[in-house]
């Protein structure tokens, strides 16, 4: 099988100077996929800022490492693992888990935090629901049995229901670790006559051409390729973990690499052709599970948790005396040569000889016409709207399946195991402190298909824009970023143009947030039936703060002033068109996203930095989707409510629940000074109102919007993802 | 005085507990790996949380068999501290130390929440620097962490004081409410809250200090 068209195949010949092997033409088929190589993205990837001073190591690594001071570092990236999740959803997610924890303690850094980005068909929706609940169930199922077994919080994360994602779920995992500067590790087989040790799980027939199974769409035929989705094992992944630490501890490990995607194929040769060397293996050393497996098989394996290491010459058995303490296998199957070719014996026999570095990094590069405009199918004229009972909308809002609490979803997630978790699930960005230096670390997740599908360019901003304002409403710094770009299929011009505008976008707002790129992951052909997704990429941002008790969402005390900083804002209906209450409300969408003034947003940022480390905020909630009512309803979690008023001229559903960019939500006994800073800022900071027990009411001018008491908006909302998934245990 | 953190491959709130004892307690903790046949010369042994081997037959049913776990019956038998958390209490279980089981949540889901568990008895090692209905919040995080045993043993534990901490807001179909109990001659305790992830008020909560800083003083008690 090979998935290589007549022109790569042709490539590969006048690489090879000769035909291909059976094994060679599965070995280029995997690594020369869209997953492994980024063929048709790879151009465009380069527009992306991605250094800074904090950069320590950006793109191509297994993950992006930045500093943060006092000589220790943190390694995070985020990984996409949609179709696996599509076909067998428990495991397909339970190995995303996985996978992206492997590329973070590969480096040497050891796990303290995971995100996850999930998005669904809806829960309700008439033909796909019950499949759409089960996937949901399963993908939940599966990050929560890996991550919880392998002793790493899951601190936060997003979740979010489309109709496009009927048939093509999107579960993007976040994964971040630390280490000092020291313990660094990298993925290359240096130091010919070295020895290749293989260590961890033996190698089965699970997995292959998982790779490759990724870079296609799905078809009818997609139902049989569940033997392609790995299994999992936290449990020896957790072992792996130890052990492969402990033995970087030991000195005797000059490279190492985890086997993920193309499993011993992409190891080998991208281990070989970052250190410019040769690697010989013979695969009748590879423990393996079961009998009669093939070159071919053995060599496309994604079997899970398998690390490919090279050591020392002579210091192996310091390595092997790790392993066999964690009763984890290690053998050396080969070594490390001087004439840059990846040499696959089998008992003796050469059944593929490939250089290293044509294969890894001489993929086929595509410049994919994309002049044609990014497909969209919704109108730019927005309907007319009539005014409505806006109390009523709120509810509906807070009871809808993207805005709704997803406490189902993460208590299922152990999120405070490390005794580090300063703020777990349901904040605006998550915070881990670092026992060992006084500083913490806060993450945030954000993908907004909706804003992307009305304009790539300006959602993708978007999104970079929310990600850090939800940093800074926690007090951080944003400083990096890692991406998942999550598109139909490239091979279409107006796909093309979304993925092309948005990275455009993405790269432009990075910039401008100074969040560089340090690594990421690309899914295309993410149709199915030839429907495409919405473009959806998903940022994860990370941010510095120094360790304080955090400041959270609810109203802490009544009596307070609530302020909106960053002012009201202004919309029109054009921008309107996709927001939550377009969604939900209208049941339409239409126009373009909110309207981003990017020196303004950095603006508000530095406010509220400010105002939350010098301590004058109570309670900080960034506006998102739903807007101002709904961000105000999520901040009665206490018990306290508010009596806001308002005046402004703008209809009550503009006013309540536009979706424009930079505006924060804050209560605070101080407020003077907390105007004080945001005048320094030249930032907008209006008084709405006060904090108050038990109701919250919203006013403009003598007209009552919204009245209800807050234990009413808390179950609506508490509840609401509960209910949707009720019908499957019927 | 030291503190015995017993870790099982698959043990994930090792260091946890380690971390509460040196640096939240100043105390002095070690680690004792699984196929130790002593504990050395510890006070006070800990078993953390976690899935021992995996935890794919029954939570603990594997790790009973471990070398360590026979070192820690003879602690036990002897009269020496030893404290469970989460999966240290499901050992505790299956090894027999303590009576009854744990089995899967009545949700059938894994639950990671905070509680709030009321203090029973101060008549242990444990709680003896606590008040009797004192009220504790701390974070729950497992997959079996149903208490269930025969009406008979129920009857026992209470009739004997043993349950040591109860739920106020039952996260997982306990019988009687049970979070914790301690064994007949009191010197066994296992809770199924994590008393170690709430040492600091920085990560939500101080209350897990109690139990942590009873222990203490208990030990400090028998070297005086």
């Amino acid at each position: 099988m090979s998935d290589l068209t007549s022109f790569e195949l042709e490539k590969v010949r006048s690489i090879l100077k000769r035909e291909p092997t059976e094994t060679e033409l599965g070995i280029f088929t995997v690594m020369w996929s869209e997953h492994c190589s980024y063929k048709s993205s790879r151009l465009h990837l380069k527009k992306l800022p991605t250094k800074s001073e904090r950069v320590l190591v950006g793109p191509g690594e297994n993950a992006g490492i930045i500093d943060i001071g006092n000589n220790y570092a943190i390694a995070f990236k985020i990984e996409s693992h949609n179709h696996p999740s599509f076909i067998e959803p428990f495991q397909g997610a339970a190995t995303g888990v996985g996978g992206i924890l492997r590329d973070i303690f590969t480096m040497g850094a050891r796990p303290l935090a995971v995100l996850d980005a999930i998005r669904f068909g809806p829960l309700d929706d008439p033909e796909w629901g019950d499949r759409n609940r089960r996937i949901l169930e399963g993908v939940v199922g599966g990050i929560a049995h890996y991550g919880n077994c392998f002793g790493v919080p899951t601190v936060g994360g997003e979740c979010v229901f489309e109709p496009c994602y009927n048939g093509n779920p999107l579960v993007n995992v976040f994964a971040l670790g630390v280490f000092r500067h020291d313990e660094i590790f990298f993925g290359k087989a240096t130091g010919v006559g070295n020895p290749v040790i293989y260590v961890g799980a033996k190698t089965g027939r699970d997995g292959i051409h998982g790779a490759s199974m990724a870079s296609a769409e799905f078809t009818e035929e997609s139902k049989q390729k569940r033997p392609n989705v790995q299994v999992g094992d936290p449990f020896m992944e957790k072992l792996l973990l130890e052990a492969c630490i402990e033995a970087m501890h030991t000195g005797a490990i000059v490279g190492i690499q985890d086997m993920g995607a193309a499993g011993l194929t992409c190891s080998t040769c991208e281990m070989g052709s970052r250190a410019g060397t040769g690697v010989e293996i013979d695969l009748s050393l590879v423990p393996q599970r079961e009998t009669g497996m093939t070159p071919y098989e053995i060599m496309l394996s994604e079997s899970q948790e398998r690390m490919l290491l090279v050591a020392e010459l002579g210091r192996e058995h310091e390595v092997f005396d790790v392993f066999k303490k964690w009763g984890l296998d290690a053998v050396t199957v080969g070594s490390v040569t001087g004439d840059g070719l990846l040499r696959v014996k089998n008992h003796g026999v050469v059944v593929a000889e490939i250089p290293n570095r044509e294969l890894a990094d001489e993929a086929p590069l595509y410049d994919r016409p994309h002049n044609a405009a990014p497909y969209r199918k919704a109108p730019m004229e927005a309907p007319p709207i009539t005014s409505r009972d806006s109390n009523r909308d709120l509810l509906a809002l807070l009871a809808s399946a993207d805005v709704c609490s997803k406490r189902w979803i993460w208590e299922q997630y152990d999120s405070t195991i490390r005794t580090n978790t300063l703020a777990g699930p349901g904040g605006d960005a998550a915070i881990i402190r670092i026992k060992e230096t006084g500083t913490s670390i806060a993450m945030s997740l954000d993908g907004n298909g909706r804003y992307c599908s009305l304009s790539p360019r300006e959602g993708a901003k978007l999104l970079v824009a929310e990600c850090c304002r939800n940093l800074s409403t926690v007090g951080a710094l944003p400083v990096a970023a890692t991406n998942n770009l999550n598109f139909g299929n490239p091979e279409r011009p107006e796909i093309m143009a979304q993925l092309v505008e948005a990275i455009e976008g993405m790269s432009e707002a990075c910039r401008h947030f100074e969040t560089p790129i340090t690594g990421g992951n690309v899914s295309l052909y993410n149709e199915t039936l030839g429907e495409a997704i919405w473009p959806t990429p998903v940022m994860g941002i990370v941010g510095l703060l120094k360790t304080a008790p955090p400041v959270t969402v609810p109203f802490k005390n009544e009596g307070r002033t609530v302020l909106l900083l960053g002012g009201l804002g202004t919309v029109d209906a054009t921008r309107f068109g996709g927001t939550q209450y377009a969604k939900v409300v209208l049941k339409q969408m239409w126009g373009l996203p909110p309207a981003l003034d990017m020196d303004y947003e950095k603006r508000v940022h530095a406010a509220i930095r400010e105002v939350i480390n010098a301590g004058l905020a109570e309670s900080a909630h960034d506006l998102g989707d739903g807007g101002l009512a709904v961000a105000l309803a999520e901040s009665t979690g206490s018990g306290i409510g508010a009596a806001i008023s308002l005046a402004t001229d703008l209809t009550p559903e503009f006013a309540l629940f536009h979706e424009g960019p930079s505006r924060i939500l804050v209560s605070t006994a101080t407020p003077e000074a907390v105007e004080k800073v945001a005048r320094e800022h030249m930032v907008a900071c209006e008084r709405i109102g006060v904090t108050m027990k038990g109701r919250l009411r919203i006013d403009n001018h003598s007209e009552t919007w919204v009245d209800s008491p807050v234990d009413r908006l808390r179950e609506v909302w508490e509840n609401a993802l509960e209910g949707l998934l009720a019908p499957v245990h019927v | 005085m030291k503190f015995g953190v017993v870790v099982f491959p698959g043990s994930n709130g090792d260091h946890d507990s380690w971390y509460a004892f040196s640096h939240d307690l100043g105390q002095k903790a070690e680690f004792i790996w699984h196929d130790s046949h002593s504990l050395g010369d510890v006070d006070a042994v800990i078993l953390p949380g976690g899935f021992s081997y995996g935890d794919y037959l029954r939570c603990g049913a594997i790790a009973k068999f471990s070398p360590v776990m026979a070192a820690v019956r003879k602690f036990a038998a002897g009269g020496g501290l030893v404290l469970g958390f989460c999966n240290g209490f499901q050992i505790l279980v299956e090894s027999g130390l303590l009576p009854g089981a744990l089995i899967r949540n009545r949700s059938l889901k894994f639950v990671s929440r905070m509680v709030t568990l009321r203090v029973e008895t101060t008549n242990t090692p444990f709680t003896a620097s606590a008040k009797k209905g004192q009220l504790l919040h701390l974070p729950v995080a497992h997959g079996e962490g149903c208490y269930m045993a025969d009406e008979r043993t129920l009857n026992a534990l209470e009739a004997e004081d043993r349950v040591v901490v109860r739920y106020l807001d039952n996260p997982n179909g306990s019988l009687r409410d049970i979070a914790g109990i301690c064994n007949e001659g009191r010197n066994v305790m296992g809770l199924m809250p994590h008393p170690e992830r709430a040492a600091d008020p920085l990560i939500g909560s101080a209350d897990g200090r109690v139990i942590l800083e009873s222990l203490v003083q208990s030990v400090t008690a028998a070297h005086a």
